[in-house]
């Protein structure tokens, strides 16, 4: 016991689960490709390995070979510190999530208050790459991204807190217990949900909230001057993050590796098995999203966030609370 | 084994933060600040404060400092305010500072001293004590807090209305 932290299979799973964000995010670049394609009723990438499967493997040795260039003009410290800020602060917020009973490297009593410092901490990145490069795109994408993260942040935080005043507990395992017993969080916190998943989709900055990037506008916005494997980094990043938000919305809404009810003859599956099930539900759910909905203007994007979500997760809190109080 | 984490956290956080005041660039120095906050942190969460680290990397780390960045990136400091910060910042510079903050320290360090303080780490205190505490032996300082941050929201919100119904009677 260290300090909130119970170390016990820890050392075991960090590789596995580094390993196992990376590559799952390599085989999703390959995926979202494929299956964008085919709802947009074209073929996507098809040609490289079966079902162009492959195809993601070249695109990362071909980010391998390019020429590692730094801009001359910007400041070349922060320029390699920003990949590994996106990507580092990402990962790390892996350490607090429960895979399954007990597969967890810490299992601590205040994991969801990590898993939002390590989102507020990888605004940095976003920041750092648009500073770095000396270059008007990415200075105009590092500020909007920079409000625009912060600003989804509190809503994020906000609506986490329904959940935790069901549960009693900041710690991930102790919320999907918690589920166990009753209901899964998604229908007592169906607001709370929404909320969640909007400001999640903000906090990765992936489509429709990629106004950091928003190419029609800003170029390639925050990240503009980078190519190669810094470029690489930095979506694998994205991809990370995109897992993660995925993850979390599962342990805390639709109940982590919990299955079916006793007696529904699916005992024998293994928890695991039931967690990556919903994360891949949620992940394609990621992709629909891009795929369907198109771009808001980004004054909108920040004034629905502080006109309508603040509003609503206080007032989440708040039902929350008072029901809370009078049932117990 | 602790007390040589909580060593290299507090020599990382005193070095970062002397770092952050002696830079002159003002990107730079908020960057070394962020690394300082980060190191209290660790302190924290050593002490046996885990809430206390994960809200000071939440809030100052990841909210606060950012809005700094935020504005140093919105004034877009070229060269010319790292020559001008080098002239400002000469070594006679450090003089005034430098005894008032040693005057300081060396107050802090002999109330410091004197305080038979608990033993070291002794537990760890979770998130569910501190908000018990936080609604009932300072309550008043939370409302008062409270208070304070709705008087912020409020001038915040009527400046920028201000602000932008000036832009649309021009337009």
């Amino acid at each position: 016991m260290m300090f909130g932290f119970e170390l016990n299979m820890s050392y075991v799973l960090i590789v596995p689960v580094v390993a196992g964000a990376m590559g799952f995010a390599l085989a999703l670049v390959w995926w979202e490709r494929r299956i964008l394609g085919f709802w947009q009723d074209r073929l996507g990438p098809n040609r490289v390995g079966p079902f162009g499967i492959l195809q993601a493997l070249a695109d990362m040795i071909k980010l391998m070979f390019k020429d590692d260039w730094l801009p001359p003009f910007g400041d070349r410290f922060f320029f390699v510190l920003a990949p590994i800020v996106v990507a580092g602060s990402m990962l790390l917020a892996y350490v607090v999530v429960p895979f399954s009973p007990g597969w967890v490297i810490a299992d601590s009593n205040i994991a969801i208050l990590w898993f939002l410092a390590m989102s507020s901490l990888a605004v940095y990145g976003v920041l750092l790459a648009g500073l770095a490069s000396n270059n008007k795109y990415s200075l105009l994408g590092g500020l909007r991204a920079a409000a625009q993260m912060v600003t989804y942040e509190v809503f994020m935080g906000l609506s986490l807190l329904g959940v935790v005043i069901h549960a009693g507990t900041f710690s991930l395992s102790g919320i999907v217990e918690a589920q166990a017993e009753g209901l899964w969080f998604c229908i007592p916190q169906a607001l709370g949900l929404v909320i969640f998943f909007i400001a999640g989709l903000a906090e990765s900055h992936r489509l429709p909230f990629d106004l950091p990037e928003a190419e029609h506008e800003l170029t390639a916005g925050f990240h503009t001057e980078y190519s190669g494997m810094k470029f690489g980094v930095i979506m694998a990043g994205e991809y990370v993050a995109m897992i993660l938000t995925s993850c979390l919305t599962v342990l805390l809404f639709f109940g982590g590796w919990l299955g079916t009810p006793e007696g529904w003859g699916l005992d024998w599956v293994h928890p695991i098995v039931w967690f990556g099930v919903k994360v891949a539900v949620v992940i394609n759910f990621f992709i629909l999203l891009r795929a369907a909905i198109p771009r808001p203007r980004y004054d909108q994007l920040m004034a629905r966030g502080w006109k309508i979500l603040l509003p609503l997760s206080l007032v989440n809190i708040l039902a929350t609370g008072a029901i809370r109080l009078a049932t117990v | 084994m602790y007390l040589f984490l909580f060593a290299v956290a507090g020599a990382v956080s005193i070095a970062s933060t002397i770092l952050a005041v002696t830079r002159l660039n003002a990107s730079h120095a908020l960057v070394y600040l962020i690394v300082s906050l980060l190191a209290v942190a660790a302190v924290f969460f050593l002490l046996g404060a885990p809430f206390a680290a994960a809200l000071e990397i939440v809030i100052y780390a990841g909210a606060i400092v950012v809005l700094f960045l935020f504005v140093v990136m919105m004034l877009n400091l070229g060269q010319g305010s790292v020559e001008r910060e080098r002239r400002w910042l000469r070594p006679g510079m450090w003089i005034g500072p430098s005894i008032l903050s040693g005057a300081l320290f060396i107050t802090l360090f002999v109330v410091i001293y004197q305080e038979t303080g608990t033993e070291f780490m002794s537990k760890a205190v979770g998130p569910g004590e501190v908000g018990e505490r936080m609604f009932s032996a300072y309550i008043l300082a939370v409302e008062l807090a409270g208070i304070l941050l709705l008087a912020a929201l409020v001038g915040a919100y009527h400046l920028g209305r201000r602000y932008m119904t000036d832009r649309r009677e021009e337009n």
